[in-house]
């Protein structure tokens, strides 16, 4: 399906927003803002256009960044869950657990364990090159992950 | 130099809208304008790197049939070019210089593995890291 490239544009922008800021919270009804669009019609193009709808876009932001603190810092989780943008750590461990597999604590440990050699890749392109993939709604792939998980949150993903 | 990489070309959505970014807001200069009735061949260049050209094209006829040309320029406008680096001596006061000019900025300058970088897109949507050498 054709989009018109000056929509496009102006779509990107409000992604760009996300990528600078995904911390802050994105209503559709500030992104539509951003692209000079109705908020229905933004939600529909955006997701159009970029292939995942706008909050599951800004997971997966919220989930590289997290990544990275994890493995690049020392910083506490629970610092690292309220700087990326979530009120709490719950929410954040089990987020990042249905989304990568694995929690914050143990990606942590297996990313220091491993020999890291300074990569001749400008950190940004990296960051985004471990972006997770986020193709379906989290709260599918919680319910295809780990029946054993009893946890039965009826949680939005929205953050 | 008289060998080596003399033109990398990015698509732009309207040359003059280009031309007027890249030279009044980033500082290159025009190397070549030739126009050949619809076509215009538009390269500019850095003014510290003589033996480079950045092409200026426009996805368009006859060059790309008219679907491919729609399909490049969506792809251009929703930033799926590949990566573009301007190395800059510093980041901080060139960040500075451009968003006075207009230049839509994507991400400050941010001090991260030892260097400075910040992001801009042109106006047809093609992202540019600019990156601090380092020394």
């Amino acid at each position: 399906m054709s989009q018109d490239p000056a929509l496009l544009r102006r779509l990107l922008r409000a992604k760009d927003r996300m990528d600078g800021a995904s911390h802050e919270a994105w209503p559709v009804a500030r992104l539509a803002r951003v692209s000079g669009v109705s908020e229905a019609h933004f939600a529909r193009s955006f997701k159009e256009a970029f292939g995942v709808p706008p909050h599951r876009y800004l997971l997966t932001r919220r989930i590289e960044r997290a990544t990275a603190l994890l493995r690049d810092t020392d910083l506490p989780i629970t610092e690292i869950a309220f700087e990326t943008g979530w009120n709490s750590l719950g929410t954040f461990g089990r987020t990042f657990r249905d989304i990568t597999g694995e929690s914050p604590q143990a990606l942590r440990a297996r990313e220091k364990a491993a020999p890291h050699q300074p990569e001749p890749v400008p950190g940004c392109y990296l960051s985004a090159a471990h972006r997770p993939g986020l193709t379906i709604a989290v709260s599918e792939k919680r319910r295809q992950g780990d029946d054993a998980r009893k946890d039965g949150s009826t949680e939005t993903e929205v953050p | 130099m008289s060998q080596g990489v003399g033109v990398v070309g990015l698509y732009v959505r309207d040359q003059d809208e280009a031309l007027q970014f890249y030279v009044e807001k980033l500082g290159f200069r025009v190397h070549t304008d030739a126009r050949n009735g619809d076509y215009r061949w538009l390269t500019v260049q850095h003014p510290e790197q003589p033996s480079f050209q950045l092409g200026l094209f426009l996805p368009q006829p006859p060059t790309l049939d008219a679907a491919t040309a729609q399909t490049v320029r969506e792809i251009v406008a929703k930033g799926a070019m590949p990566p573009l680096v301007l190395m800059v001596d510093d980041c901080r006061a060139a960040y500075a210089r451009m968003r006075a000019r207009g230049v839509e900025f994507t991400q400050e300058p941010m001090d991260r593995y030892g260097a400075v970088d910040a992001g801009f897109r042109d106006p047809s949507g093609n992202g540019w890291k600019m990156i601090e050498g380092r020394g």
